[in-house]
């Protein structure tokens, strides 16, 4: 019971970033894998939804069936730690964040996510399509065009000392400090 | 089958992490982006070290895979500035917009959070599009 009950609490940066960086080492070993989540999404398109694209003509199997399961996995992670692990207490983010977003209205900090924002009613407002529709659409949209996502490019190809991955990272951040600084005052 | 649990049980390793982490909360992706916490870059810092130390430890002990190949990792084309900048800056928006990379949308979704299933098609079909105008976008 004392166990769970550790297991229950968040886990610093300074454990969590260590096993993160592990997982990079774990999947070359187990099978000469590279870690990166977002080409999963180019998978699912190449077995689902090919058309006649260039792009998605390969062997997604021979290719893509580890990382496929290795993706449901982190579903099934995903259920192992937010249901049964899962902290009882909000997530303790910092005092100036709290009052900068609470400046833009939102009130719930409850969740893993604001839940006054992010809801299934607020889908098809302004507000949910540019978030959750756009957002969604240029996280894969971007991620297939740089060749990767935070998994591909700030970990493992930051690991493996690849500027092209750099490149990519500074990107990233560009971009999101964006959308951060310049576009959230006008959509919340 | 056989061959894919050990890939499974990384993924479900990989899913946990994140949420036990906060790395999947909108909230810590803000306190990133505003430069409020040290949470995420420490999580990201640390997690580039192990992983360089790791790579370099198998690359100069020429360690081979579980079934017995060679491990090497292919080089990205750092030529392509303009695929990496773009494509990466894109990203970037989509990251701040949703809080979320392709990684904890999946784990979000597992964790009961049934609304990021609405990002993840979005993302698929981000996607799709993206193998669609391929041919015409400067890499």
């Amino acid at each position: 019971m004392e166990l769970i009950e550790f297991l229950r609490q968040p886990w610093p940066w300074y454990v969590a970033g260590p096993l993160i960086g592990l997982i990079v080492p774990i999947l070359l070993i187990a099978g000469g894998k590279l870690f990166g989540v977002s080409a999963n999404l180019r998978h699912a398109c190449a077995a689902c939804v090919p058309g006649d694209i260039e792009f998605f003509k390969y062997d997604w199997k021979k290719s893509g069936k580890w990382n496929l399961v290795f993706v449901a996995g982190t579903i099934l992670g995903g259920f192992i730690g937010g249901w049964l692990l899962s902290n009882p207490d909000p997530i303790k983010i910092s005092a100036q964040t709290i009052t900068d977003l609470k400046a833009l209205g939102i009130s719930d900090f409850s969740g893993m996510l604001p839940s006054d924002v992010f809801n299934w009613e607020n889908v098809a407002s302004t507000q949910g399509i540019i978030l959750m529709i756009v957002g969604g659409f240029l996280v894969g949209f971007g991620a297939r065009y740089a060749g990767g996502c935070t998994s591909g490019h700030a970990i493992t190809g930051l690991a493996d000392l690849q500027l092209a991955s750099l490149l990519a990272v500074i990107g990233f951040f560009a971009g999101g400090l964006f959308i951060t600084y310049i576009i959230y005052p006008f959509i919340f | 089958m056989k061959n894919y649990i050990k890939y499974l049980l990384a993924g479900i390793f990989f899913g946990i992490v994140l949420i036990k982490s906060e790395v999947v909360s909108w909230f810590r992706i803000q306190e990133m982006f505003r430069f409020d916490s040290f949470h995420m870059y420490g999580i990201i810092g640390l997690g580039v070290v192990i992983a360089m130390i790791s790579i370099q430890i198998i690359k100069r002990k020429n360690i081979k895979d579980m079934e017995g190949n060679a491990i090497t990792i292919s080089p990205k084309d750092p030529k392509q500035v303009t695929r990496y900048i773009v494509g990466g800056t894109l990203f970037g928006f989509g990251w701040a917009l949703t809080g979320a990379c392709p990684g904890p949308l999946f784990s979000l979704a597992g964790a009961g959070y049934s609304i990021m299933i609405v990002p993840i098609l979005s993302a698929l079909a981000g996607t799709w599009v993206y193998g669609k105008i391929r041919p015409s976008l400067p890499h």
